[in-house]
């Protein structure tokens, strides 16, 4: 029996090889994601063509996840009037409710809650999508019929992500507010003209909801980015896809919550 | 007619000196194939020996490590994209699982490949639709969805589907897998009259020696990389390649052993005995 001789340095080696091993694979991955998001991109305006792909992938990633949103929405609105009322009534501030409301929905809370409610609603249902065409053959058998999967099955379901998402967080904000209002005005007493005329004073076009739209604009293409290339990526048996679908939902979630600090910093950093 | 007698008369796809790894293992290690026109050809071996990979090569959706693929007098890896996607417009390929979009129906999927390369008006994608389900027998199940299609209609539906566009030759990847016994008979007797009807070439990947070998005109036997043994069925059976008879007849033994390597059996058991007699772990 011979026996591998072991050296002080070999864990050492060995967790190096390991680290070596993870960061090649992660830049290939992410390689591959640029390749692909370019190759989706330059598919996009072929869809003028087939719009009526378009309008069926808005259906289903963006109208099937209202119900999410719009529930969502109310209950974290409710939520926001509710802790904003009992902190502003200690300094007679109960006035400006409407304003807390509406800026941290605007700007805050509506994309960044929107989109981790579509990673998981959406981003997950895309890559599982994907992915099991992958495993029984479909994208395969597309290739081999000169159509290429990219510009049929990921350019459409990428632009209707894209095109979903800022919707789906205007509504989640607009039903927020009106959560706000039910707890603030109905439940709580705060007047019903200041919640509103405060709101219209404070709140700005330019710096409030424009910049949450670029927000929720930005977590779009990350989010549909990551789902549809899991989906394209993964080993095409069922463990692959559920690990794949998994994948979705985790980097998608970490990419959004990372990426709002950023850009908060860059929109909101100054004042 | 010189020269088109040669063109025809030369084969529709030569493989030359091909090599291919995935990973570590050898797949292919200097294959030469030619395909002729008009002829189904059949190629076979053990599970695992990269035909589909074959199939998937000449499709040019892999490229080989070393040597070259001509389809038609094209080589496959110098393709640019577009060229190759107008090249596969002339090839139809019927998947083992049949590959049908799963959210359309049997109508549609026949459809699809014309509704995506042709500017057909409505009426005539339903009169070629129809043509090609009357084809394979299934012009009253138009209407069903994939999941309502048993394993054989769904593969007489994909076969609808790759004759769509008049292809010039079918790939067929192991069609008979996981077949009942009229299942297989429906296949067998569509391929062989598709392919004389049409005037298709047809290469048909399979390891069910019995049934491909009564519809196929030319056989390639491969193995570890290597065609082992070609020729049309007559020749094979005479072939004096042990390997090729162990697998035609389905032997158990032969070339390829039925155990796996081991030690001297023998000796593996007195190891066992001693150990149990030292107290030992086995």
């Amino acid at each position: 029996m011979s026996e591998k001789k072991h050296s002080p340095l070999t864990p050492l080696l060995d967790w190096l090889q390991q680290l070596g091993r993870f960061c090649l694979g992660f830049f290939e991955r992410l390689g591959r994601g640029h390749l692909l998001l370019f190759h989706i991109v330059s598919g996009i305006p072929g869809l003028a063509f087939k719009w009526r792909l378009v309008v069926f992938q808005l259906y289903s990633v963006g109208v099937l996840s209202l119900l999410i949103i719009v529930v969502s929405g109310l209950f974290v609105g409710m939520v926001l009037g509710l802790q904003g009322y009992n902190t502003l009534v200690d300094f007679g501030a109960e006035e400006s409710l409407g304003t807390f409301v509406a800026l941290t929905l605007v700007r805050e809370l509506g994309p960044v809650v929107s989109a981790l409610l579509f990673a998981g609603r959406a981003g997950s249902s895309l890559t599982a999508e994907i992915g099991l065409m992958k495993a029984t053959e479909q994208l395969s058998g597309m290739e081999m019929m000169a159509v290429n999967p990219v510009k049929r099955i990921l350019a459409p379901r990428f632009l209707a992500g894209v095109l979903s998402l800022p919707l789906l967080a205007a509504i989640f904000s607009a039903i927020g507010v009106m959560g706000g209002y039910f707890v603030g005005v109905d439940l709580l007493g705060v007047d019903d003209g200041a919640y509103w005329s405060q709101m219209q004073a404070k709140v700005d076009l330019h710096d409030d909801i424009y910049n949450g739209v670029i927000k929720s604009i930005v977590f779009g293409i990350v989010v549909t980015w990551i789902a549809v290339f899991e989906g394209y990526d993964c080993t095409p048996t069922s463990e692959g896809v559920s690990r794949a679908t998994t994948r979705t939902v985790v980097h998608a979630s970490l990419a959004v919550l990372g990426l709002d600090f950023v850009l908060t910093a860059l929109m909101f950093g100054e004042g | 007619m010189t020269y088109m007698s040669n063109v025809n008369d030369k084969p529709l796809i030569e493989i030359r000196d091909l090599h291919f790894k995935r990973g570590e293992q050898v797949i292919f290690d200097g294959v030469d194939i030619d395909i002729p026109r008009g002829k189904i050809t059949a190629i076979m071996g053990p599970s695992g020996t990269g035909k589909t990979t074959l199939l998937r090569l000449i499709g040019g959706q892999l490229r080989p490590d070393a040597g070259t693929i001509l389809v038609d007098g094209q080589e496959v890896a110098a393709l640019s994209t577009r060229e190759l996607y107008q090249l596969r417009k002339r090839m139809g390929m019927l998947f083992q699982s049949g590959a049908l979009l799963t959210d359309i129906n049997v109508y549609e999927n026949v459809a699809f490949p014309l509704r995506e390369h042709t500017e057909l008006s409505e009426s005539m994608i339903r009169s070629l639709v129809l043509v090609k389900l009357e084809a394979v027998g299934l012009r009253g199940a138009r209407h069903l969805m994939p999941s309502e299609l048993s394993g054989g209609m769904a593969r007489r539906v994909a076969l609808a589907r790759a004759i769509a566009l008049d292809p010039m030759m079918i790939l067929y990847d192991e069609p008979f897998t996981g077949q009942d016994p009229i299942s297989m008979g429906v296949l067998l007797e569509l391929i062989h009259t598709l392919n004389n009807a049409l005037g298709l070439t047809s290469i048909v990947v399979s390891h069910d020696v019995k049934e491909t070998i009564t519809i196929s005109d030319h056989i390639y036997l491969l193995s570890n990389g290597k065609v082992i043994a070609h020729g049309s069925p007559d020749e094979l059976e005479k072939s004096p390649s042990d390997w090729a008879q162990q697998f035609l007849q389905g032997l158990a033994d032969g070339p390829v052993p039925f155990h796996y390597a081991a030690n001297d059996y023998a000796e593996d058991l007195l190891v066992t005995m001693g150990k149990h007699m030292k107290g030992g772990a086995v």
